[in-house]
């Protein structure tokens, strides 16, 4: 029976649990490198020539080389993902207090958010173009591909409020607002942060594809429409820095989303909890 | 929820007493009947549990008492005093669950009331101060409800309720979720604060101990539709205590009610 009480020794259990923390962060790592050395290793050993598949050393040199002009597109493709971000993030959240605030508003609305989600905003950009200036045009295909994450989490959460704290609100005569600010966007924050997390991820996605779509239209200089280009002019080495930035891009944007989560909700939230807790 | 407080227009029961509900039913849209008709009279600073199995309407009761639903039929008189200042309201809740805003700490949840109805910001802390003092969680204001034990976080719930000063305490099921000697602690605790402030207190219970335990007067409710099976006087000594749970009286009330409670519970043989 004696193992049943025996205390578990503390150091071990930490001790393993650092290492296992070292081997997440070291196998992504290893994964990296070999991949890396393969492609490096294929490119020479075959010898493929740079305008079909040049070595992650020939990226590299061009990134570096051609950064006064990747790092403009880079900035430029940005802006466009923050403004769509923004736009999706404001966008999301009014429509989901207004959804929330009339079932009419809501039944009416709703399909018509469904419909801008599910057409592939690939086909919707050209004619977007069209009708739009082109910077709009690249911000508005931003935002029809993040707003829905934003509108369908956040009105997800506004009706998971708890029903008793709703009523207490009512028993002590709370106006609308004060529910709203004190209840509802609270109780809604864990759930707008999940929608937000997936809207800046999407957001850099559909400036890509609106700049894709623009480009062929002649005009533009974000860095998907340098790898446009560079497709055209068979500069393959270019194409890769420009997506190797992009992806950078998309992780920082996660990376900070994520973070923003963390910080706003760790003192209270289950999902920024640690399991010891 | 949109049926709010109109159950208050219909007048203030007779001097003396707290809460008067005649024949009062109440059906849900799919057609059950969860209560009534149910006939209740409270006096003022009374301790009433109202005690019945699952589904008998006894929180359909209180829900209705606080204006919080409105009667299908009957009328539902509650006394209300005119707020002498700020942030009183007449009637407190304690769910059965803590029921705390997660996000905020135990000082932001008791203050809730107080900032609902405007209360100025000085007045606020002194308030909130001293009923965390009243159940003792003064040095606990800081901390997040998640970082509490489950009884800590009733009693901030029961510091939220008497925050407002109420003259009625509407009590649901509120330490059915806890072990049991939490559950005793809180029962003495809940005394002393009855004995200390007298207030109308109806709570409401499935435990015949408890009920006996805490309360002047037990209501058995039949099952769904609910209403009043029969009614206990439970004449103790007070202070009630440690000597009361374990005297003979104490056990032959228990029994007592248990078997009313079985008898009304039993279905109707044709």
């Amino acid at each position: 029976m004696s193992g049943l009480n025996a205390p578990r020794l503390p150091s071990d259990e930490t001790g393993a649990r650092g290492g296992a923390r070292l081997l997440r962060l070291l196998l992504p790592i290893v994964v990296l490198a070999a991949g890396v050395t393969v492609w490096d290793l294929a490119v020479r050993l075959n010898q493929i020539p740079p305008y079909v598949l040049p070595g992650p050393g020939l990226v590299l040199r061009t990134l570096i080389a051609d950064w006064p002009v990747l790092s403009a597109s880079l900035v430029t493709t940005l802006w466009t993902t923050l403004e769509g971000f923004l736009a999706a993030a404001l966008g999301g959240i009014a429509l989901a207090l207004l959804f929330n605030q009339s079932k009419w508003l809501e039944y009416s609305l709703f399909p018509y958010a469904v419909v801008l989600q599910v057409t592939p905003v690939i086909a919707v950009a050209p004619l977007l173009l069209i009708y739009l200036p082109q910077e709009t045009a690249v911000i508005v295909c931003a935002w029809i591909v993040a707003f829905f994450p934003v509108l369908a989490n956040t009105t997800l959460g506004l009706n998971s409020v708890d029903r008793n704290l709703a009523g207490l609100f009512q028993l002590y005569g709370a106006s609308p607002m004060q529910t709203l600010v004190r209840l509802k966007l609270p109780a809604a924050l864990p759930y707008i942060l999940g929608g937000l997390r997936i809207a800046g991820g999407l957001s850099l996605i559909g400036a890509v594809v609106a700049e894709i779509a623009a480009g062929s239209a002649g005009a533009g200089s974000g860095l998907a429409y340098r790898i446009a280009e560079s497709s055209y002019r068979l500069n393959i080495p270019r194409m890769f820095a420009a997506l190797l930035l992009l992806s950078a891009a998309g992780i920082v944007i996660y990376v900070l989303l994520a973070l923003a989560s963390h910080l706003l909700l760790r003192r209270w939230h289950e999902s920024a909890l640690g399991k010891d807790n | 929820m949109a049926d709010s407080a109109a159950s208050f227009d219909l007048g203030a029961p007779p001097a003396g007493y707290a809460v008067r509900l005649r024949g009062v039913t109440k059906a849900y849209p799919n057609g059950t009947t969860a209560l009534g008709p149910f006939d209740l009279d409270v006096r003022s600073g009374e301790f009433v549990s109202l005690l019945g199995p699952s589904g008998c309407g006894k929180s359909t009761a209180l829900r209705l008492i606080a204006g919080l639903s409105a009667p299908s039929s009957g009328g539902v008189l509650v006394s209300s005093q005119a707020p002498r200042r700020r942030g009183e309201h007449s009637i407190g809740f304690v769910f059965q669950e803590p029921t705390l805003m997660p996000w905020t700490s135990v000082r932001g949840n008791v203050s809730l009331p107080l900032r609902l109805a405007r209360a100025s910001r000085a007045d606020t802390e002194a308030r909130v101060s001293e009923a965390l003092a009243g159940v003792d969680l003064l040095d606990f204001a800081d901390a997040f409800p998640r970082e509490l034990s489950g009884g800590m976080r009733m009693r901030v719930s029961l510091a939220r309720a008497l925050v407002t000063e109420p003259d009625i305490l509407l009590m649901d099921e509120p330490f059915a979720a806890l072990d049991e000697i939490t559950r005793f602690r809180l029962n003495d605790d809940l005394l002393a604060l009855w004995r200390k402030l007298r207030k109308t207190i109806i709570f409401v219970t499935h435990s015949v101990f408890e009920s006996v335990y805490l309360s002047q007067r037990v209501i058995v409710m039949t099952p769904r539709p609910g209403r009043t099976g029969a009614e206990f006087r439970i004449e103790a000594l007070e202070p009630r205590g440690a000597d009361f749970r374990t005297s003979a009286d104490y056990a032959a009330q228990c029994r007592e009610v248990s078997l009313a409670l079985a008898r009304t519970s039993e279905p109707v043989r044709a």
